[in-house]
Parts: structure tokens; C-alpha cells; sequence
């Protein structure tokens, strides 16, 4: 459908995609849009590539993304930012974290960490922001929240109030939780 | 009240809807959370099963005893369950039955993307599919109607981007539906071969009335938009062909595509110009169309092989706006044990012997990637252990004097759910495999469910605990031997002894997988010592996400290691070493 808002999150199996995604995906819900997702379970979560994708609108009907169909990428990772980068739409925004996680041939000395991605993505003509999440997941003391401290500095590209990311983060985060996750979405949010 | 459901949570929550009260399962990616969400519904009895043939006839017993039943497998599963799945046709049901089969089109999490409404069709089972969530709940309570009013298991069979995909729902109320009283009638659930040839007669009758059923019922239904094109389609494609078309064509959306409705096929196929059938995988809605004898498109221009999505189906039609640009060629990032994966010390030391190691389905199929490369074969669940019962066999027939070795490896929920029988096959013809069985505690790749051995069931509570080790002995396997992964040294000498006997024998090597947080202990991290430390690069042999090179230097990183020490046995320097001693030595 043609009113529909297509989003990927790009990151590595164990990053908090999927944590991401869901206070996303209820946030839309929360807002009375028609919301799809769609993610990827399984073997792929052991340190594998992964991605969940969000669509919402007033009648979605596709659950996945398409390539060239995204309006933005979340990348949690680096590479991961470069591998997802043919899914956007022309004049799509990339949000992306510094974070650098080697993958496997990469640890086992086979390959190297490739270090040109910001050309490569600008060789694209993409808009990508980069920021540093593992750095303040690290200065709240949890490096776990990372993914939450990316979703606040992906939410200054969508039209929607900080009380109404808080209220979705109160509905999907444990009860425990939510006072850091707010506070790292918070800061995330003035990275961008 | 509206919410975001997955397919599989739906299902759940229909399956309450519809006044279930019995709940069987194998876990198996993407079917797993349907039990995982019958679990909470209090009203539900549900169970673990140790595989899929266990779990469908537990299933069918429970139906014909009078509790609606729910039965939930991925799309390999099924094939385990055959068996009694083409029995169930023959007998009918008491209760309602409903099997569910989540297939896996792009194989996410399998070792094939077979396409089971085949299934629906061999064993003359009624077939529905939902095409979102909302569907997938209403879908299953219409399932158990149908199941009732025909008595007839209904096959209900959804895809992983349904099973996993979110969409919104609104959701209903549970009825009470009362148990039926159950009546011994062995003229149906004895099929001696006088009572099943009168039962497929009866099943042959009940199909004809099922095909004109699928032409009234609901689940299938025809949206009008331009007739220039018509479509057919079913599940997840509808909305990708939706998508694309939109008001330019018009639906014929089957939700029961068999026994097929002909009658509906017919008339749509009249009123449009052109009639493509758009479904993933094979053309089992075309095949029908075509046999009917009326023309369609369908897999000239659809692919057969794996996921669809609205790109594919553009571009199929010729209507994609513009080519998307290539992507970018990146350094790949396969899936890898985690950083304190008990398996890691086993496949380091397998992928230097020189034998042959036949692999299972689990975490561990991960063993035949580089570094390690050490598993040759992954069939089915299972299959290390019988696999490599022919190879060892065949290879003492070849080279009696000295033939090679062959090592099955399994995890401890596949050896329960079919590694025992060939473990019995080797030690009854008494072929020297030697089988490692990998008990981590827990059925990890799918998200850690209970199992046999985990000594819980799959409603928390503590249960019988099955040990690998006695099962082994009372299969008559004499060699048994326990060894902790982690120590390289016990399981190179474990290797050593079972290699220099002859008679088929078993390792269990068992530590609790590191992400099992009520069993795994988290040790003092490790740290490099870059004094020490030659630059030689063996630990990376190990190939853990916790080590990583920078500048030339090894480092290890504090907050992913948790002390498993197999990268500092592996260091002949003695470069890596602990933060903290835990004080034991």
C-alpha cells in the first residue's frame, strides 16, 4: 500500500532487535495504525545476522520489506548497516550505531572488519546518522540497553511525542526495567 | 480489544477460544510458541511430546476420548508423524482435531522447505490456511467446527512469516465446549484391513462432502476488483499479491484450498481475462486448477523456491518501478556458537581426528562450519546416529583390517526424539559407532524448551529426569562415559578409549547451555596477556564471539566471556588466563 511506512532494524542475533522492535511495533499500535512485523527466530539467533522488520498504515498488507521499499534502517551494527542498505527507498534515512561486532570469519582471521562502509553508504547517496549507543548503554552501567539508547535516537525521525515512547516502553519492557530503558531511550534521543 | 499477536500466539489463543482442552507438541522453529502460548491457558492440558509421531497420536487419543485437541509441528516434523497422520484420516475424530504444520519456505531454521498442503492431499485431510493472524485465530476455531461436523482431523497449515510475523487481532471468548463421551467403536479405531477398506470408503465420501463445503464456507472468498486479472492464492502470498495489485485485480482467496473448491475456481476463472495462481513453493493450488482443465499462470513466472515477497511478484508481472540497486557484498555473518557454548571444547577436538562425523539437528549442525568443520552430514532428526551406523558398517566391509571411524554427534532432545532407536539398531548389530551425545540440559536451538531430560515439563513443573547415560546402558551399549566439555584433556581421552574399542559405545559430554541461566555457571571472564603472548592466533581456533583481534592483538572481551577456559587450554603459551581464581584449586 502506498500510505504504508516501512521500517527495518538490522543488528546481530542477541543485540535486543527484537526488544526494539516490539516497543516500536506497540507504540503504532498504541497510535491506531495497522501495524505488521516480522522477524526471524531460530538458528540464525546464534551471533547470526538478523532483522525485524516493521510496517504500519492505515491498511497494511505485506509483512516484510521489500528491496528498495524501506523508509528506514535502524542498524544496530556497522556491517550490518552496509548488508541491509539495498532495502531502503531512494531518500531513505539510515540510523545507524558505531558499534563494530566482528563476525566469524572475521574472529578466525580470515577476513577483516571492513572499513569503509561510510563511503560505500555515501557512494549510495544514503543519509546515514551515526551514533555511538554502546558507549552510553556503557555509561549507564548496563550495555544491554543499547538497543533502547538506538530506538530513542531513531525516534526523532518519526512524528511521535517522547510520553508516547514511554507508555510503549512501559507496556513491553518487564516492570524492573523500565526506569533504565527510559532513561537510555532519553539519551538516545538527543544523539540525533 | 485490539493487540499484536504472531501467527502462532493466534493459534493459542483460537485454540482457547474454540474450548480446547488437550495441547501435544515436538518444539520445532517456526511452530514452537504455539505450545509455548497454550502453556498459560489454564484450561488447557499441554504437553511436551519427545517427537511429532508421539505427539499426533497422544493428540488423536485425546481426541477420540472425547477433549478437543490441538497438535502443533513444524513442516519436518510431520513427516515423522506420518504415520499416524494417515491413520487419523481413515478413523475420523471424537472431539475436534486440529494438526497443525508451520512450514518454513527460505528454510529460516530447517533442512527443507517441503510444502505440506502435499500432505493434506495424501492423506485426504481437509486443508485451511490463514493469511495473517486475525485469521489465523478465527481460522482455528472454524477448524474445530469443521473437524466435528465432518469428524475429520482438518490439516491447518501456516508458514514462518506467519507463525513469526505480528499483526493485529482483536480477540474473542472461550466457549465451553462439553467433552464427548467417547464409545468404543472398533469398526473405526481398529483398522484391521476389513475395517480400513470400509474406512476409506467412508473417508472418500467424506471428501466429496468437504469439496462442497469448501465452496460455501467463508474461508474462501472472492474480492472483485478489475476483472482484467484474476488471482488465486492462498496464506501469506494473498497479501503480497494484494499489495502489488491492490484494486487492479480480483481475488479468489482460498483459506480451504482442499479438497479443492471447484465449483468457486470454476466460476471466478469465467469473469476475468487473465488467471494467475500466486503461492509459495509448489504449484499445488495450479495442478488443481489445471486438472479442471481450465488455463492458468502460475509457476512459469512465480518462483518455486523459497519466500515470496511483493518485489518477486512485481517483477514477475513486469510492473517493478525500477530495478533496486545490487547489494552491497559485505563480509558474510553466519551464525557461530556462543561465547561459552558447551560444544565449542567437543567440536575442537573432533575436527582433528581423522574420522567420519555424521551430524543431528540442533546448535551443534553449527560443528561443520570453519574453524572447526568437523560434522560431514545433517539429514533429520536423529539421522547421526543411524546414518552413521551405515557408514561405520560400510566401512568395515570395505576395509576390514583397518577401517575408518565414524562419530555420531546428537543433542540430548533429538537422541530422545529418535536417537535411541538407532542406538539400539547399532549395539543389536553391533557396530562400533561411537555416538557423542551433546546434553546441554535443555532444547536450546528453539529457544530452550523442556525436554525428557531437563527435569521440568513444558508447564514449569519439576518432572521425571531421563539420563542419557542409563538409557545408553539399557540399550546394551557397554562403553559409556560421562565427560565435561569444557575440559579438553577428559574429552580427548574419552575419544581416545571409544576409538580403541571395536563395539559401539557413547560419550555424553554435559555442561548446561550458557544461555540456560537457571543451570549455567558464569566463571571469572579470561584475559589475554599480551607479554605472553606469541601472536600465534590458535585460540581463534576455538572461533568465540568473546575473542577479537585488534591492532595484531588478541583481546578478549570482559562482559561476553564467561570463563569456559577452552581458548586457554587451546594456548600453548599460557598467554590467556583468568581475571580471578574462583578459589577451588
Amino acid at each position: 500500500m502506498a500510505n504504508t511506512t516501512s521500517i527495518m532494524l538490522a543488528g546481530v542475533g542477541g543485540q535486543g532487535t527484537i526488544l526494539a522492535s516490539r516497543i516500536l511495533a506497540q507504540l503504532l499500535l498504541d497510535k491506531g495504525y495497522d501495524v505488521k512485523m516480522s522477524e526471524v527466530h531460530g538458528m540464525a539467533q546464534r551471533g547470526g545476522s538478523v532483522t525485524t522488520q516493521v510496517r504500519y498504515g492505515e491498511q497494511v498488507d505485506a509483512p516484510t520489506i521489500a528491496p528498495g521499499q524501506a523508509d528506514f534502517i535502524l542498524s544496530f551494527e556497522a556491517m550490518e548497516a552496509a548488508r541491509t542498505a539495498h532495502f531502503l527507498k531512494p531518500g531513505g534515512t539510515i540510523i545507524a550505531n558505531t558499534r563494530r561486532i566482528p563476525s566469524l570469519p572475521i574472529l578466525i582471521g580470515k577476513e577483516e572488519y571492513p572499513d569503509d562502509i561510510d563511503e560505500r553508504l555515501a557512494e549510495r547517496g544514503i543519509d546515514v546518522r551515526w551514533v555511538d549507543a554502546y558507549s552510553i548503554a556503557e555509561e549507564l552501567g548496563n550495555t544491554r540497553v543499547e538497543n533502547v539508547v538506538l530506538l530513542g535516537a531513531f525516534s526523532t525521525v518519526l512524528p511521535f511525542t517522547e510520553g508516547a515512547w514511554k507508555k510503549a516502553i512501559a507496556q513491553v519492557v518487564p516492570p524492573r526495567h523500565v526506569e533504565l530503558n527510559v532513561v537510555a531511550f532519553q539519551r538516545g534521543s538527543r544523539l540525533t | 480489544m485490539k493487540s499484536l499477536m504472531t501467527g502462532n500466539e493466534a493459534i493459542a489463543r483460537g485454540a482457547w477460544e474454540a474450548g480446547v482442552r488437550f495441547a501435544t507438541a515436538y518444539p520445532g522453529t517456526p511452530s514452537t510458541e504455539i505450545l509455548e502460548n497454550i502453556a498459560g491457558y489454564d484450561e488447557i492440558r499441554s504437553q511436551w511430546s519427545v517427537n511429532e509421531k508421539t505427539a499426533l497420536e497422544t493428540a488423536l487419543g485425546g481426541s477420540i476420548a472425547g477433549a478437543r485437541t490441538i497438535c502443533a509441528m513444524k513442516h519436518v516434523g510431520l513427516n515423522v508423524a506420518a504415520d499416524p497422520l494417515f491413520s487419523s484420516a481413515y478413523m475420523g475424530v471424537n472431539a475436534g482435531l486440529v494438526i497443525v504444520t508451520a512450514d518454513d519456505p527460505g528454510c529460516h531454521s530447517s533442512q527443507n522447505e517441503q510444502d505440506n498442503r502435499n500432505y493434506a492431499k495424501a492423506a485426504k485431510l481437509p486443508l485451511i490456511e490463514p493469511s495473517n493472524s486475525q485469521e489465523a485465530l478465527d481460522f482455528v476455531k472454524v477448524a474445530f467446527e469443521l473437524s466435528e461436523a465432518y469428524s475429520t482431523p482438518v490439516l491447518f497449515r501456516i508458514t514462518t512469516r506467519l507463525a513469526h510475523g505480528k499483526s493485529v487481532v482483536t480477540v474473542g471468548r472461550r466457549v465451553d465446549v462439553k467433552p464427548r463421551e467417547y464409545v468404543r467403536d472398533t469398526s473405526r479405531f481398529v483398522l484391521m484391513p476389513a475395517q480400513a477398506r470400509a474406512r476409506h470408503g467412508v473417508l472418500e465420501d467424506r471428501l466429496i462432502q468437504l469439496e462442497d463445503w469448501a465452496c460455501t464456507t467463508r474461508l474462501n472468498r472472492v474480492e472483485w476488483g478489475s476483472r482484467k486479472l484474476g488471482i488465486i492464492t492462498s496464506g501469506i502470498a494473498y497479501h503480497y499479491a494484494h499489495e502489488v495489485f491492490g484494486e487492479d485485480a480480483s481475488y479468489l482467496k482460498l483459506g480451504m484450498s482442499y479438497p479443492f473448491p471447484k465449483k468457486l475456481v470454476e466460476d471466478f476463472a469465467a469473469q476475468v481475462d487473465r488467471l494467475v495462481v500466486i503461492e509459495e513453493l509448489d504449484p499445488f493450488i495450479e495442478d488443481a486448477v489445471r486438472a479442471m482443465g481450465i488455463e492458468a499462470e502460475g509457476k512459469a513466472i512465480i518462483p518455486r523456491l523459497g519466500e515470496l515477497d511483493s518485489a518477486i511478484i512485481a517483477e514477475a508481472f513486469e510492473k517493478a518501478d525500477s530495478k533496486s540497486p545490487p547489494p552491497e557484498d559485505v563480509t558474510g555473518r553466519p551464525p557461530m556458537f556462543c561465547a561459552g557454548c558447551p560444544h565449542r571444547g567437543v567440536f575442537y577436538e573432533l575436527g582433528k581426528l581423522p574420522v567420519t562425523i555424521t551430524g543431528d539437528i540442533g546448535c551443534y549442525t553449527l560443528g561443520s562450519l570453519p574453524p572447526f568443520a568437523a560434522t560431514e552430514t545433517c539429514i533429520c532428526m536423529g539421522a547421526s546416529i543411524s546414518a552413521g551406523l551405515g557408514f561405520q558398517k560400510v566401512f568395515n566391509m570395505l576395509n576390514p583390517a583397518d577401517p575408518k571411524r565414524t562419530i555420531a554427534v546428537i543433542g540430548d532432545s533429538t537422541f530422545y526424539h529418535s536417537g535411541m532407536t538407532g542406538l539400539l539398531d547399532a549395539v543389536y548389530n553391533d557396530v562400533g559407532l561411537i555416538t557423542i551425545i551433546l546434553d546441554n540440559r535443555i532444547t536450546a536451538m528453539t529457544g530452550h524448551q523442556e525436554n525428557p531430560g531437563s527435569g521440568y515439563n513444558l508447564s514449569g513443573q519439576s518432572a521425571p529426569q531421563a539420563r542419557p547415560e542409563e538409557i545408553a546402558k539399557a540399550l546394551g551399549v557397554e562403553r559409556v562415559t560421562t565427560v565435561n566439555p569444557y575440559d579438553l584433556t577428559e574429552v580427548k581421552k574419552a575419544l581416545d578409549n571409544a576409538l580403541a574399542d571395536p563395539h559401539p559405545s557413547v560419550i555424553v559430554s554435559r555442561a548446561p547451555c550458557a544461555l540456560l541461566k537457571r543451570e549455567a555457571v558464569r566463571r571469572p571472564p579470561y584475559f589475554v596477556d599480551q607479554d605472553a603472548c606469541r601472536k600465534c592466533k590458535a585460540c581463534l581456533k576455538v572461533a568465540c564471539p568473546a575473542l577479537y583481534v585488534e591492532d595484531g592483538e588478541v583481546h578478549i572481551d570482559n562482559a561476553s566471556c564467561v570463563g569456559c577456559g577452552v581458548c586457554a587450554q587451546v594456548c600453548r603459551f599460557g598467554a590467556i588466563n583468568q581475571t580471578e581464581k574462583t578459589g577451588e584449586n
